[in-house]
């Protein structure tokens, strides 16, 4: 998802008779779904893993400003361009609320941006592929947005109060993307058989990096064991997968697009859609730095921090300035 | 230098006549700009019509480790809330 293979440092899930009282107290707590806050006596394994994963999803919002800024000078209106403007700076509000849920757990602000910067954190693989057009823009609404809601609904209720607080900002104003989105693809899919084309092709080339959002398959994993018993993840990647394809494949119908799976068809029995094999390679390829835009995202956010620089000095010396003047004059 | 700008703690009032609440945290440099900043990332979409900006330096909190000390005493005072007060059923305006 937003964030995707976190890893908790654990190797396997430990039993009641393997905790300490502490914690022993604090999964107790979280079993009986007493939020975790700041000050709160918490496992290291845990706190380590939830600087991951919402440093992970708080940098995923900010790169995910890229591909859409990319657009903003050639929405093809004004009321486009203004609603595409309003949409990505939400995105860059959705990163502020989640870089300030990680700082209560003791990290700065300035510790998560260098550890993007230096490449020892990852954000969500989807952020490298890129907009080639209008109807791009549109899909990563309808398609990425909606995967995001999907993951981002269950994290309301995880168990640390701060980040459960940002999931339930962020979700209010998620809708708001999604729609838009779609918005985007009715008014090509009702225009001319070209900008029709132009949507099916958004739709070919986005749907399978979609799916990737969620993550490989969780089944097996020792970390989404550990993350589920933490109630830091409250659904496998399998189960969000399915739900986003269940839900998903009518509003496509309803476009009039094909969804780019030959196998995709609905099960009656399992009252599910059934669809093909993920190509799990190419994500992990994109994962290690191979994707389409991996190293241009990343130099433009190394680029928009260096440049910044001067200005980020500038205000805290002219702060500085402003509070000696006024001590010199109460003295 | 050390550029990293301090935490302020933002709180809204939503309404008139309701109190201000806490929303969220955010770095500014200076109170002015804290209320500019909070202006942009918790006032999107008409949520307040008041921002207060507070240096989280300057929050003092309770500890949890103090839970029971602190709030203990409340649970055994019952006859605070009017419930613990049966009223007769003939008895009105009460």
């Amino acid at each position: 998802m937003y964030a995707q293979l976190v890893d908790t440092g654990v190797r396997k899930v430990q039993d009641a008779a393997e905790m300490t009282e502490d914690e022993r107290a604090f999964q107790a707590r979280i079993d009986a779904d007493i939020k975790v806050e700041p000050k709160d006596w918490m496992p290291d394994a845990y706190r380590r893993t939830l600087v991951r994963q919402i440093q992970q999803h708080a940098h995923s919002e900010i790169v995910g400003m890229l591909p859409e800024g990319n657009w903003i000078t050639r929405a093809p209106t004004l009321k486009r361009k203004a609603i595409l403007m309003a949409k990505v700076q939400d995105e860059g509000g959705h990163g502020l609320y989640l870089y300030a849920a990680a700082e209560t757990l003791g990290v700065t602000r300035d510790q998560l941006i260098e550890d993007l910067h230096a490449g020892k954190v990852k954000y969500s693989s989807i952020f490298n592929y890129p907009t080639l057009t209008w109807a791009d823009i549109g899909t990563i609404g309808w398609l990425v947005d909606g995967a995001a809601i999907m993951n981002q609904i269950p994290l309301c209720r995880c168990s640390y109060g701060p980040y459960a607080r940002a999931m339930i900002r962020i979700c209010k104003e998620e809708s708001f993307h999604q729609r838009q989105g779609f918005d985007i693809l009715i008014t090509l899919c009702k225009g001319t058989p070209e900008q029709k084309a132009m949507a099916q092709d958004a739709l070919s080339r986005w749907w399978w990096p979609s799916l990737m959002m969620f993550g490989p398959p969780d089944a097996e994993s020792v970390h989404s064991a550990q993350s589920a018993r933490w109630k830091i993840k409250l659904l496998s990647n399998d189960e969000l997968r399915q739900r986003f394809v269940d839900q998903t494949v009518p509003q496509a119908d309803f476009l009039g697009l094909n969804v780019p799976d030959p196998d995709l068809k609905w099960n009656e029995a399992s009252g599910h859609y059934d669809f093909g094999a993920i190509d799990w390679s190419e994500f992990h390829a994109v994962l290690k730095g191979n994707g389409p835009c991996n190293k241009e995202r990343l130099r433009a956010r190394v680029d928009a921090w260096d440049d910044g620089r001067w200005v980020r000095e500038a205000a805290v010396a002219y702060a500085q300035k402003h509070a000696a003047r006024t001590q010199a004059r109460a003295a | 230098m050390n550029a990293e700008w301090p935490l302020w703690e933002i709180f809204i009032r939503s309404q008139h006549g309701l109190a201000h609440k806490h929303v969220g945290s955010l770095h500014a440099p200076d109170a002015g700009m804290a209320i500019r900043n909070a202006r942009d990332v918790y006032t999107r979409r008409n949520e307040g019509v008041s921002i207060w900006a507070v240096r989280s330096a300057d929050v003092h909190a309770s500890s949890p480790g103090q839970k029971e000390p602190l709030f203990e005493p409340a649970n055994d005072k019952v006859y605070r809330h009017p419930t613990f007060f049966p009223m007769p059923d003939d008895v009105k305006h009460i």
